[in-house]
Protein backbone atom coordinates (compact mmCIF):
# COMPACT_ATOMS: atom_id res chain seq x y z
CA UNK A 1 0.00 0.00 0.00
CA UNK A 2 1.18 3.51 -0.58
CA UNK A 3 -0.52 5.11 2.26
CA UNK A 4 -0.24 3.66 6.01
CA UNK A 5 -2.97 1.33 7.01
CA UNK A 6 -3.29 3.08 9.98
CA UNK A 7 -4.24 6.35 8.58
CA UNK A 8 -6.68 4.64 5.63
CA UNK A 9 -8.74 3.10 9.30
CA UNK A 10 -8.59 6.35 10.77
CA UNK A 11 -10.46 7.63 7.83
CA UNK A 12 -12.73 4.49 7.74
CA UNK A 13 -13.51 5.41 11.44
CA UNK A 14 -14.29 9.21 10.63
CA UNK A 15 -17.30 7.72 8.13
CA UNK A 16 -18.03 5.01 10.71
CA UNK A 17 -17.05 2.21 8.25
CA UNK A 18 -20.09 3.08 6.21
CA UNK A 19 -20.16 1.53 2.86
CA UNK A 20 -22.32 4.01 1.63
CA UNK A 21 -19.26 7.20 2.70
CA UNK A 22 -17.16 4.81 -0.07
CA UNK A 23 -16.30 7.99 -2.39
CA UNK A 24 -15.60 10.27 -0.15
CA UNK A 25 -13.70 7.70 1.71
CA UNK A 26 -11.89 7.04 -1.72
CA UNK A 27 -11.28 10.70 -1.63
CA UNK A 28 -10.08 11.14 1.67
CA UNK A 29 -7.90 8.30 0.90
CA UNK A 30 -6.62 10.15 -2.09
CA UNK A 31 -5.71 13.02 -0.19
CA UNK A 32 -2.83 11.49 1.97
CA UNK A 33 -1.11 9.76 -0.74
CA UNK A 34 1.48 11.91 -1.72
CA UNK A 35 1.15 10.06 -5.73
CA UNK A 36 -2.07 11.82 -5.80
CA UNK A 37 -4.10 8.19 -6.13
CA UNK A 38 -5.58 5.12 -4.50
CA UNK A 39 -3.56 2.18 -5.41
CA UNK A 40 -5.13 -1.26 -5.86
CA UNK A 41 -3.79 -2.83 -2.39
CA UNK A 42 -5.47 0.47 -0.87
CA UNK A 43 -8.80 -0.47 -2.81
CA UNK A 44 -8.53 -3.74 -1.70
CA UNK A 45 -7.70 -3.25 2.20
CA UNK A 46 -11.05 -0.89 1.96
CA UNK A 47 -13.33 -3.51 0.42
CA UNK A 48 -12.14 -5.71 3.09
CA UNK A 49 -13.09 -3.16 5.53
CA UNK A 50 -16.35 -2.17 4.43
CA UNK A 51 -17.25 -5.83 3.68
CA UNK A 52 -17.68 -4.93 -0.23
CA UNK A 53 -15.79 -6.96 -2.51
CA UNK A 54 -12.76 -5.28 -4.87
CA UNK A 55 -14.89 -5.21 -7.44
CA UNK A 56 -17.93 -3.21 -5.82
CA UNK A 57 -14.85 -0.82 -5.11
CA UNK A 58 -13.19 -0.70 -8.69
CA UNK A 59 -16.39 -0.01 -9.80
CA UNK A 60 -16.73 3.03 -8.04
CA UNK A 61 -12.97 4.16 -8.32
CA UNK A 62 -12.76 3.54 -11.99
CA UNK A 63 -16.19 5.29 -12.84
CA UNK A 64 -15.40 8.82 -10.63
CA UNK A 65 -12.77 11.17 -12.35
CA UNK A 66 -11.46 12.69 -9.33
CA UNK A 67 -9.88 9.29 -8.19
CA UNK A 68 -6.93 8.35 -10.08
CA UNK A 69 -6.20 4.84 -10.35
CA UNK A 70 -2.78 5.94 -11.29
CA UNK A 71 0.34 7.31 -9.97
CA UNK A 72 0.60 11.24 -10.62
CA UNK A 73 3.89 13.23 -10.34
CA UNK A 74 4.15 15.25 -7.56
CA UNK A 75 2.32 18.29 -9.07
CA UNK A 76 -0.84 17.21 -10.87
CA UNK A 77 -1.35 19.62 -13.50
CA UNK A 78 -5.02 19.63 -14.54
CA UNK A 79 -5.42 21.87 -17.46
CA UNK A 80 -9.20 22.94 -18.16
CA UNK A 81 -10.31 21.75 -21.66
CA UNK A 82 -13.82 22.31 -21.58
CA UNK A 83 -15.58 25.48 -24.17
CA UNK A 84 -14.83 28.57 -22.23
CA UNK A 85 -10.85 27.82 -21.89
CA UNK A 86 -11.07 26.69 -25.30
CA UNK A 87 -12.34 30.63 -26.42
CA UNK A 88 -9.83 31.67 -24.47
CA UNK A 89 -7.09 30.31 -26.33
CA UNK A 90 -5.85 27.13 -23.66
CA UNK A 91 -3.73 25.84 -26.46
CA UNK A 92 -1.37 28.60 -26.13
CA UNK A 93 -0.98 27.18 -22.45
CA UNK A 94 -1.11 23.69 -23.20
CA UNK A 95 1.74 23.96 -26.33
CA UNK A 96 3.92 25.95 -23.40
CA UNK A 97 3.42 22.95 -20.82
CA UNK A 98 4.01 20.33 -23.47
CA UNK A 99 6.70 21.77 -24.48
CA UNK A 100 8.81 23.43 -21.71
CA UNK A 101 8.48 19.82 -19.44
CA UNK A 102 8.88 17.80 -22.76
CA UNK A 103 5.95 15.20 -21.78
CA UNK A 104 2.17 15.47 -24.05
CA UNK A 105 -0.99 15.44 -22.23
CA UNK A 106 -1.33 12.34 -19.86
CA UNK A 107 2.18 12.17 -19.47
CA UNK A 108 4.24 12.75 -16.25
CA UNK A 109 8.08 14.27 -16.23
CA UNK A 110 10.43 11.69 -15.73
CA UNK A 111 11.46 12.67 -12.81
CA UNK A 112 8.17 12.63 -11.62
CA UNK A 113 7.99 15.83 -11.08
CA UNK A 114 4.84 17.08 -13.21
CA UNK A 115 1.83 15.17 -14.42
CA UNK A 116 -0.33 16.62 -17.23
CA UNK A 117 -3.50 16.01 -17.90
CA UNK A 118 -6.78 17.62 -19.63
CA UNK A 119 -10.04 18.14 -16.92
CA UNK A 120 -13.39 19.06 -17.55
CA UNK A 121 -14.65 22.99 -16.67
CA UNK A 122 -14.40 23.15 -12.92
CA UNK A 123 -16.13 26.56 -12.76
CA UNK A 124 -13.04 29.29 -12.81
CA UNK A 125 -14.43 30.42 -16.30
CA UNK A 126 -14.34 33.99 -14.94
CA UNK A 127 -10.62 34.01 -15.10
CA UNK A 128 -10.29 31.57 -17.81
CA UNK A 129 -8.02 30.01 -19.06
CA UNK A 130 -7.06 28.14 -16.17
CA UNK A 131 -5.49 24.99 -14.48
CA UNK A 132 -5.52 23.27 -11.46
CA UNK A 133 -1.90 22.46 -9.46
CA UNK A 134 -3.13 19.66 -6.91
CA UNK A 135 -6.31 21.08 -6.94
CA UNK A 136 -5.75 25.14 -6.39
CA UNK A 137 -6.52 26.68 -9.13
CA UNK A 138 -4.63 29.22 -11.19
CA UNK A 139 -6.46 31.50 -14.17
CA UNK A 140 -5.75 34.31 -16.44
CA UNK A 141 -2.66 32.42 -17.71
CA UNK A 142 -0.24 34.16 -20.04
CA UNK A 143 2.76 32.26 -20.80
CA UNK A 144 4.84 34.65 -18.34
CA UNK A 145 2.25 33.54 -15.56
CA UNK A 146 3.17 29.54 -16.38
CA UNK A 147 6.47 30.18 -16.72
CA UNK A 148 6.80 31.64 -13.07
CA UNK A 149 4.48 29.38 -11.95
CA UNK A 150 6.80 26.03 -12.64
CA UNK A 151 9.55 28.01 -11.35
CA UNK A 152 8.55 28.65 -8.40
CA UNK A 153 7.13 24.97 -8.04
CA UNK A 154 10.48 23.42 -8.73
CA UNK A 155 12.20 26.11 -6.89
CA UNK A 156 10.19 24.81 -4.02
CA UNK A 157 11.07 21.42 -4.00
CA UNK A 158 14.76 22.41 -3.64
CA UNK A 159 14.28 24.33 -0.64
CA UNK B 1 -27.67 53.31 -15.28
CA UNK B 2 -27.04 50.02 -13.40
CA UNK B 3 -28.30 47.03 -15.03
CA UNK B 4 -27.50 44.65 -12.12
CA UNK B 5 -29.66 44.02 -9.24
CA UNK B 6 -28.73 43.11 -5.51
CA UNK B 7 -31.21 40.96 -4.02
CA UNK B 8 -30.01 37.25 -4.14
CA UNK B 9 -26.45 38.71 -4.12
CA UNK B 10 -27.01 41.18 -1.34
CA UNK B 11 -25.28 39.83 1.60
CA UNK B 12 -22.04 38.84 -0.90
CA UNK B 13 -19.25 39.42 0.94
CA UNK B 14 -20.30 41.48 3.35
CA UNK B 15 -18.94 38.87 6.07
CA UNK B 16 -17.00 36.10 6.73
CA UNK B 17 -18.10 32.95 8.17
CA UNK B 18 -16.89 33.64 11.80
CA UNK B 19 -19.54 36.14 11.65
CA UNK B 20 -22.73 34.60 11.87
CA UNK B 21 -23.58 37.78 14.23
CA UNK B 22 -22.92 40.11 11.00
CA UNK B 23 -25.07 37.85 8.83
CA UNK B 24 -27.96 38.31 11.18
CA UNK B 25 -27.24 42.24 11.49
CA UNK B 26 -27.70 42.23 7.84
CA UNK B 27 -31.12 40.61 7.90
CA UNK B 28 -29.70 36.57 7.76
CA UNK B 29 -31.83 33.99 8.91
CA UNK B 30 -35.10 36.52 9.32
CA UNK B 31 -36.59 34.53 6.65
CA UNK B 32 -35.78 31.29 8.80
CA UNK B 33 -37.73 33.25 11.75
CA UNK B 34 -40.66 34.30 9.78
CA UNK B 35 -41.10 31.12 8.43
CA UNK B 36 -41.03 29.35 11.74
CA UNK B 37 -43.40 31.77 12.70
CA UNK B 38 -45.80 32.09 10.05
CA UNK B 39 -45.72 28.09 9.16
CA UNK B 40 -45.58 25.52 6.38
CA UNK B 41 -48.41 27.23 4.06
CA UNK B 42 -46.98 30.16 4.30
CA UNK B 43 -43.69 29.88 2.73
CA UNK B 44 -45.59 27.71 -0.12
CA UNK B 45 -47.91 30.40 -0.62
CA UNK B 46 -44.77 32.85 -1.23
CA UNK B 47 -43.21 30.89 -2.97
CA UNK B 48 -46.42 30.54 -5.47
CA UNK B 49 -46.41 34.24 -5.64
CA UNK B 50 -42.96 35.04 -6.50
CA UNK B 51 -42.81 32.40 -9.08
CA UNK B 52 -39.88 30.94 -8.01
CA UNK B 53 -38.62 28.29 -10.31
CA UNK B 54 -35.96 25.68 -9.99
CA UNK B 55 -32.44 27.28 -10.42
CA UNK B 56 -31.00 24.39 -12.08
CA UNK B 57 -32.32 23.78 -15.52
CA UNK B 58 -35.71 21.85 -15.59
CA UNK B 59 -37.15 25.32 -14.12
CA UNK B 60 -40.17 23.55 -12.35
CA UNK B 61 -42.22 25.67 -10.12
CA UNK B 62 -40.37 25.39 -6.83
CA UNK B 63 -44.14 26.00 -4.74
CA UNK B 64 -45.22 22.54 -6.74
CA UNK B 65 -41.69 20.48 -5.71
CA UNK B 66 -42.09 21.77 -2.06
CA UNK B 67 -46.18 21.49 -1.80
CA UNK B 68 -46.05 17.85 -2.65
CA UNK B 69 -42.80 17.40 -0.68
CA UNK B 70 -44.63 18.71 2.14
CA UNK B 71 -47.81 16.45 1.47
CA UNK B 72 -46.00 13.46 1.25
CA UNK B 73 -46.92 10.83 4.33
CA UNK B 74 -43.22 10.09 5.69
CA UNK B 75 -41.90 9.82 8.91
CA UNK B 76 -37.98 10.54 7.57
CA UNK B 77 -37.70 12.79 4.94
CA UNK B 78 -34.47 14.63 3.57
CA UNK B 79 -33.91 17.91 1.93
CA UNK B 80 -30.90 18.56 -0.45
CA UNK B 81 -28.96 21.04 -1.91
CA UNK B 82 -27.61 19.97 -5.51
CA UNK B 83 -24.13 21.83 -5.72
CA UNK B 84 -22.69 19.61 -8.25
CA UNK B 85 -22.43 22.29 -10.48
CA UNK B 86 -21.27 20.84 -13.69
CA UNK B 87 -22.32 22.55 -16.76
CA UNK B 88 -19.47 23.90 -18.64
CA UNK B 89 -19.09 27.59 -18.07
CA UNK B 90 -21.38 27.89 -14.91
CA UNK B 91 -20.37 29.25 -11.81
CA UNK B 92 -22.96 31.12 -9.98
CA UNK B 93 -23.48 28.26 -7.07
CA UNK B 94 -19.46 28.69 -6.27
CA UNK B 95 -20.32 31.94 -5.44
CA UNK B 96 -23.49 31.77 -4.01
CA UNK B 97 -21.89 29.24 -1.51
CA UNK B 98 -18.48 30.89 -1.04
CA UNK B 99 -19.66 34.47 -0.47
CA UNK B 100 -22.90 33.80 1.47
CA UNK B 101 -22.66 30.52 2.92
CA UNK B 102 -25.24 31.20 5.52
CA UNK B 103 -28.05 32.34 3.10
CA UNK B 104 -28.07 28.79 1.67
CA UNK B 105 -28.32 27.42 4.84
CA UNK B 106 -31.04 29.37 5.92
CA UNK B 107 -32.83 28.55 2.77
CA UNK B 108 -32.60 24.85 3.23
CA UNK B 109 -33.47 25.13 6.92
CA UNK B 110 -36.76 27.04 5.47
CA UNK B 111 -36.91 24.06 3.28
CA UNK B 112 -36.20 21.59 6.15
CA UNK B 113 -38.99 22.74 8.16
CA UNK B 114 -41.69 23.84 5.39
CA UNK B 115 -41.94 19.77 4.09
CA UNK B 116 -41.09 18.32 7.24
CA UNK B 117 -37.92 16.84 6.85
CA UNK B 118 -35.37 15.80 9.77
CA UNK B 119 -31.90 16.38 7.97
CA UNK B 120 -30.28 18.55 5.35
CA UNK B 121 -27.49 17.46 2.84
CA UNK B 122 -25.46 19.20 0.28
CA UNK B 123 -23.78 17.36 -2.66
CA UNK B 124 -21.16 19.71 -3.72
CA UNK B 125 -18.78 19.27 -6.56
CA UNK B 126 -15.51 18.06 -6.00
CA UNK B 127 -13.69 21.02 -7.22
CA UNK B 128 -15.46 23.22 -4.91
CA UNK B 129 -13.52 21.45 -1.89
CA UNK B 130 -12.62 25.14 -0.32
CA UNK B 131 -16.08 26.06 -0.17
CA UNK B 132 -17.27 22.43 1.28
CA UNK B 133 -14.98 23.16 4.13
CA UNK B 134 -16.03 26.44 4.67
CA UNK B 135 -19.97 25.06 4.58
CA UNK B 136 -18.74 22.72 7.17
CA UNK B 137 -17.98 25.55 9.30
CA UNK B 138 -20.94 27.67 9.04
CA UNK B 139 -22.97 24.67 9.55
CA UNK B 140 -20.87 23.72 12.90
CA UNK B 141 -21.01 27.89 13.55
CA UNK B 142 -24.85 28.07 13.11
CA UNK B 143 -24.82 25.07 15.28
CA UNK B 144 -23.26 26.78 18.20
CA UNK B 145 -26.20 29.39 17.47
CA UNK B 146 -29.06 27.80 18.06
CA UNK B 147 -29.86 28.09 14.13
CA UNK B 148 -29.52 24.18 13.59
CA UNK B 149 -29.49 21.25 15.56
CA UNK B 150 -32.31 20.89 17.99
CA UNK B 151 -35.28 22.96 19.11
CA UNK B 152 -34.17 26.04 16.52
CA UNK B 153 -34.68 29.11 18.07
CA UNK B 154 -36.91 27.36 20.85
CA UNK B 155 -39.18 25.96 18.49
CA UNK B 156 -40.10 22.46 18.06
CA UNK B 157 -38.32 22.06 15.04
CA UNK B 158 -34.88 20.30 14.95
CA UNK B 159 -32.93 19.78 11.82
CA UNK B 160 -29.51 18.94 10.97
CA UNK B 161 -27.19 19.83 7.34
CA UNK B 162 -24.36 17.72 6.28
CA UNK B 163 -22.32 18.44 3.74
CA UNK B 164 -21.03 15.22 1.42
CA UNK B 165 -18.49 15.08 -1.68
CA UNK B 166 -18.77 14.71 -5.31
CA UNK B 167 -16.00 13.05 -7.10
CA UNK B 168 -15.74 14.64 -10.68
CA UNK B 169 -18.84 13.45 -12.46
CA UNK B 170 -21.18 15.78 -14.41
CA UNK B 171 -23.86 13.04 -14.53
CA UNK B 172 -24.41 13.30 -10.93
CA UNK B 173 -25.95 16.12 -11.28
CA UNK B 174 -29.08 14.51 -12.40
CA UNK B 175 -30.80 13.61 -8.59
CA UNK B 176 -31.10 9.49 -9.31
CA UNK B 177 -27.16 9.49 -9.84
CA UNK B 178 -26.42 12.48 -7.42
CA UNK B 179 -28.13 9.93 -4.81
CA UNK B 180 -26.72 6.30 -5.96
CA UNK B 181 -22.69 7.93 -5.14
CA UNK B 182 -24.16 9.18 -1.93
CA UNK B 183 -24.94 5.43 -1.32
CA UNK B 184 -21.75 4.75 -2.13
CA UNK B 185 -22.44 3.35 -5.91
CA UNK B 186 -21.33 4.31 -8.80
CA UNK B 187 -23.07 7.61 -9.99
CA UNK B 188 -25.22 6.03 -12.78
CA UNK B 189 -28.60 7.54 -13.28
CA UNK B 190 -31.69 4.86 -12.48
CA UNK B 191 -34.82 4.54 -14.07
CA UNK B 192 -37.39 7.17 -12.98
CA UNK B 193 -40.16 6.34 -11.23
CA UNK B 194 -39.95 6.05 -8.45
CA UNK B 195 -38.44 9.53 -8.33
CA UNK B 196 -36.20 11.07 -5.93
CA UNK B 197 -39.51 12.76 -4.04
CA UNK B 198 -41.15 9.30 -3.71
CA UNK B 199 -37.81 7.38 -3.28
CA UNK B 200 -34.72 8.95 -2.58
CA UNK B 201 -31.92 9.08 -0.38
CA UNK B 202 -31.43 5.68 2.08
CA UNK B 203 -34.74 5.24 0.58
CA UNK B 204 -36.48 7.76 1.69
CA UNK B 205 -38.57 10.66 0.39
CA UNK B 206 -36.20 13.66 -0.45
CA UNK B 207 -36.75 16.88 -2.19
CA UNK B 208 -33.65 18.16 -4.48
CA UNK B 209 -32.90 21.76 -5.20
CA UNK B 210 -30.60 23.88 -7.03
CA UNK B 211 -27.90 26.20 -4.88
CA UNK B 212 -29.66 29.32 -5.84
CA UNK B 213 -33.21 28.17 -5.58
CA UNK B 214 -32.85 27.90 -1.61
CA UNK B 215 -30.96 31.28 -1.85
CA UNK B 216 -33.84 32.54 -3.67
CA UNK B 217 -36.45 30.90 -1.37
CA UNK B 218 -34.19 32.64 1.86
CA UNK B 219 -34.64 35.76 -0.11
CA UNK B 220 -38.01 35.87 -0.47
CA UNK B 221 -39.13 35.18 2.76
CA UNK B 222 -36.25 37.95 4.18
CA UNK B 223 -37.70 40.45 2.15
CA UNK B 224 -41.37 39.18 1.19
CA UNK B 225 -42.65 37.62 -1.80
CA UNK B 226 -44.29 41.60 -3.12
CA UNK B 227 -40.89 43.19 -3.02
CA UNK B 228 -39.09 40.33 -4.67
CA UNK B 229 -41.46 40.62 -7.55
CA UNK B 230 -40.27 44.44 -8.01
CA UNK B 231 -37.83 42.84 -10.36
CA UNK B 232 -38.59 41.30 -13.41
CA UNK B 233 -40.97 41.43 -16.22
CA UNK B 234 -44.71 39.72 -16.33
CA UNK B 235 -44.76 35.80 -15.77
CA UNK B 236 -40.50 36.35 -14.81
CA UNK B 237 -40.58 38.00 -11.26
CA UNK B 238 -37.83 38.65 -9.47
CA UNK B 239 -33.71 38.49 -10.91
CA UNK B 240 -31.76 35.64 -11.99
CA UNK B 241 -28.03 34.71 -10.99
CA UNK B 242 -26.02 34.46 -14.15
CA UNK B 243 -22.28 33.10 -15.50
CA UNK B 244 -21.27 35.48 -17.53
CA UNK B 245 -17.83 34.40 -19.75
CA UNK B 246 -16.14 33.60 -23.09
CA UNK B 247 -14.95 36.28 -24.86
CA UNK B 248 -16.02 38.89 -22.83
CA UNK B 249 -14.61 41.74 -21.35
CA UNK B 250 -15.74 41.48 -17.55
CA UNK B 251 -16.26 38.29 -16.97
CA UNK B 252 -18.28 37.10 -13.72
CA UNK B 253 -21.36 36.25 -11.39
CA UNK B 254 -23.80 38.58 -11.83
CA UNK B 255 -27.63 38.98 -10.74
CA UNK B 256 -29.87 40.22 -13.69
CA UNK B 257 -33.47 41.28 -13.65
CA UNK B 258 -35.51 38.99 -15.75
CA UNK B 259 -36.97 41.10 -18.90
CA UNK B 260 -32.96 42.39 -19.58
CA UNK B 261 -32.28 41.72 -23.25
CA UNK B 262 -28.99 39.17 -24.25
CA UNK B 263 -27.74 42.02 -25.72
CA UNK B 264 -27.68 44.59 -22.10
CA UNK B 265 -26.40 41.13 -20.76
CA UNK B 266 -23.35 41.54 -22.77
CA UNK B 267 -22.58 44.97 -23.97
CA UNK B 268 -23.50 46.61 -20.54
CA UNK B 269 -22.65 44.19 -17.95
CA UNK B 270 -20.03 42.39 -19.45
CA UNK B 271 -18.51 45.45 -21.19
CA UNK B 272 -19.07 43.68 -25.00
CA UNK B 273 -16.53 41.05 -26.67
CA UNK B 274 -12.65 41.34 -26.57
CA UNK B 275 -12.61 42.38 -30.41
CA UNK B 276 -15.07 45.29 -29.40
CA UNK B 277 -17.85 43.02 -31.87
CA UNK B 278 -20.96 42.46 -31.30
CA UNK B 279 -20.34 38.84 -30.74
CA UNK B 280 -20.86 35.95 -33.04
CA UNK B 281 -23.16 33.66 -30.71
CA UNK B 282 -23.81 32.88 -27.51
CA UNK B 283 -23.97 29.68 -25.48
CA UNK B 284 -26.76 29.97 -22.65
CA UNK B 285 -27.91 26.93 -20.03
CA UNK B 286 -24.64 25.28 -20.29
CA UNK B 287 -23.02 22.50 -22.99
CA UNK B 288 -26.32 21.03 -22.85
CA UNK B 289 -28.59 23.75 -24.41
CA UNK B 290 -28.72 25.67 -27.43
CA UNK B 291 -26.79 28.11 -29.32
CA UNK B 292 -28.31 31.66 -29.52
CA UNK B 293 -26.92 33.41 -32.77
CA UNK B 294 -26.67 37.06 -32.53
CA UNK B 295 -29.41 38.18 -34.65
CA UNK B 296 -31.89 37.03 -31.23
CA UNK B 297 -29.41 39.11 -29.15
CA UNK B 298 -32.82 41.65 -28.70
CA UNK B 299 -34.67 38.42 -27.07
CA UNK B 300 -35.61 39.36 -23.24
CA UNK B 301 -33.55 37.24 -20.63
CA UNK B 302 -36.67 34.98 -19.57
CA UNK B 303 -38.07 31.31 -19.53
CA UNK B 304 -41.05 31.79 -22.11
CA UNK B 305 -39.19 34.49 -24.39
CA UNK B 306 -36.10 31.88 -24.90
CA UNK B 307 -38.90 28.90 -24.69
CA UNK B 308 -40.08 30.79 -27.66
CA UNK B 309 -37.02 31.00 -29.68
CA UNK B 310 -36.11 27.66 -29.23
CA UNK B 311 -33.66 28.81 -26.31
CA UNK B 312 -33.00 27.70 -22.80
CA UNK B 313 -31.98 29.34 -19.42
CA UNK B 314 -30.93 26.32 -18.21
CA UNK B 315 -28.25 26.97 -15.50
CA UNK B 316 -27.65 30.16 -15.91
CA UNK B 317 -24.70 30.27 -17.87
CA UNK B 318 -23.70 32.71 -21.09
CA UNK B 319 -20.95 31.75 -22.91
CA UNK B 320 -20.06 34.54 -24.98
CA UNK B 321 -18.16 33.48 -28.59
CA UNK B 322 -17.00 36.24 -30.90
CA UNK B 323 -16.40 36.22 -34.42
CA UNK B 324 -13.22 34.31 -34.46
CA UNK B 325 -14.41 31.60 -33.03
CA UNK B 326 -15.15 28.80 -35.24
CA UNK B 327 -18.63 27.03 -34.86
CA UNK B 328 -17.24 23.16 -35.40
CA UNK B 329 -14.54 24.21 -32.99
CA UNK B 330 -16.96 25.07 -30.79
CA UNK B 331 -19.15 22.09 -31.05
CA UNK B 332 -15.79 19.96 -30.65
CA UNK B 333 -15.60 21.20 -26.87
CA UNK B 334 -18.79 20.36 -26.75
CA UNK B 335 -19.18 17.11 -27.96
CA UNK B 336 -16.01 15.88 -26.21
CA UNK B 337 -17.62 16.81 -23.13
CA UNK B 338 -20.50 14.71 -23.18
CA UNK B 339 -18.47 11.55 -24.29
CA UNK B 340 -16.12 12.14 -21.59
CA UNK B 341 -19.15 12.71 -18.99
CA UNK B 342 -21.50 9.57 -20.83
CA UNK B 343 -21.98 7.49 -17.61
CA UNK B 344 -22.47 4.32 -20.39
CA UNK B 345 -24.88 2.76 -18.73
CA UNK B 346 -27.38 3.13 -21.77
CA UNK B 347 -26.63 2.48 -25.29
CA UNK B 348 -27.94 5.78 -27.65
CA UNK B 349 -25.84 7.81 -24.82
CA UNK B 350 -22.79 5.91 -24.92
CA UNK B 351 -22.22 5.42 -28.71
CA UNK B 352 -24.27 8.65 -30.03
CA UNK B 353 -22.07 10.97 -27.63
CA UNK B 354 -18.56 9.07 -29.32
CA UNK B 355 -19.93 9.22 -32.86
CA UNK B 356 -21.04 13.04 -32.57
CA UNK B 357 -18.19 13.70 -31.35
CA UNK B 358 -16.05 11.96 -33.82
CA UNK B 359 -17.96 13.51 -36.63
CA UNK B 360 -17.78 16.81 -35.83
CA UNK B 361 -14.30 16.77 -35.25
CA UNK B 362 -13.83 15.33 -38.80
CA UNK B 363 -15.72 18.64 -39.54
CA UNK B 364 -13.34 20.55 -37.74
CA UNK B 365 -10.47 18.95 -39.94
CA UNK B 366 -12.89 19.45 -43.02
CA UNK B 367 -13.18 15.75 -43.42
CA UNK B 368 -16.70 15.09 -43.45
CA UNK B 369 -18.59 13.79 -46.22
CA UNK B 370 -22.11 15.30 -46.92
CA UNK B 371 -23.52 11.44 -45.64
CA UNK B 372 -21.99 11.89 -41.99
CA UNK B 373 -23.07 15.44 -42.08
CA UNK B 374 -26.23 14.18 -42.46
CA UNK B 375 -26.13 11.21 -40.24
CA UNK B 376 -25.92 13.71 -37.56
CA UNK B 377 -29.73 14.34 -37.05
CA UNK B 378 -30.31 10.75 -37.10
CA UNK B 379 -28.10 10.06 -34.48
CA UNK B 380 -29.49 13.26 -32.45
CA UNK B 381 -33.08 11.86 -32.89
CA UNK B 382 -32.28 8.43 -31.44
CA UNK B 383 -30.23 10.16 -28.66
CA UNK B 384 -33.37 12.64 -27.56
CA UNK B 385 -35.92 9.74 -28.06
CA UNK B 386 -34.27 6.80 -26.06
CA UNK B 387 -31.77 7.73 -23.69
CA UNK B 388 -32.18 7.22 -19.83
CA UNK B 389 -31.32 10.64 -18.73
CA UNK B 390 -31.22 13.99 -19.34
CA UNK B 391 -27.12 14.31 -20.15
CA UNK B 392 -28.06 11.49 -23.48
CA UNK B 393 -31.17 13.83 -24.60
CA UNK B 394 -29.51 17.10 -24.38
CA UNK B 395 -26.30 16.24 -25.41
CA UNK B 396 -26.85 16.63 -28.98
CA UNK B 397 -28.78 20.65 -28.17
CA UNK B 398 -26.37 22.60 -29.56
CA UNK B 399 -25.32 20.87 -32.34
CA UNK B 400 -28.73 20.80 -34.06
CA UNK B 401 -29.35 24.34 -32.83
CA UNK B 402 -26.19 25.20 -34.82
CA UNK B 403 -27.26 22.94 -37.73
CA UNK B 404 -30.60 25.76 -38.04
CA UNK B 405 -28.83 28.81 -37.21
CA UNK B 406 -25.15 28.17 -38.78
CA UNK B 407 -25.69 25.75 -41.33
CA UNK B 408 -24.34 27.93 -44.28
CA UNK B 409 -20.45 27.83 -42.02
CA UNK B 410 -20.53 24.08 -41.50
CA UNK B 411 -21.35 23.37 -44.85
CA UNK B 412 -18.22 25.10 -45.39
CA UNK B 413 -16.50 22.12 -43.48
CA UNK B 414 -18.16 19.65 -45.19
CA UNK B 415 -15.95 17.93 -48.22
CA UNK B 416 -17.66 18.01 -51.95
Amino acid sequence: MVVSKDKVEEILHKYDNRADSLVPILMDAQDICDDHYVDEETQKFIAQKLNLTYVDVYEVSSFFSAINKTSKGRYHIQLCDSSVCRINKKDIIEDYLEKTLSITVGETTPDNMFTLEHTACFGACDISPAIRINKKVYGHLTIQKIKHLLEDLRGADHE
Amino acid sequence: MNKTRSLISEYFDKYTVSEINKYQELGGFSGLKKALKEGPDFVINELKASELRGRGGAAYPAHKKWQSAKDRDAEVKYVLVNADEGEPGTFKDRDLMDCDPYRIIEGLTIAGFTTGACEGYIYIREEYEDIRKKLIDAISIAKDNNLLGNNILGTDFSFNIKAYTGAGAYVCGENTALIESMHGNVGRPRVKKPRVGERGLFNKPTMVNNVETYACAAAILTHGSEHYNNSGIDGHKGTKMISLCGNIMRPGVYEVPFGITVKEIIEDIGGGTRDLSLGKFIQSGGASCPLIPHTYFDTPYGYEPFKKNGFDIGSGSIVVANGNVRVVDYLSSVTGFFEHESCGKCTPCREGTKRLHEIIDDLCHNEASMKQYDRIKKIAITMIDTSLCGLGQTAPTAILSAMKHFEEELMESVTK
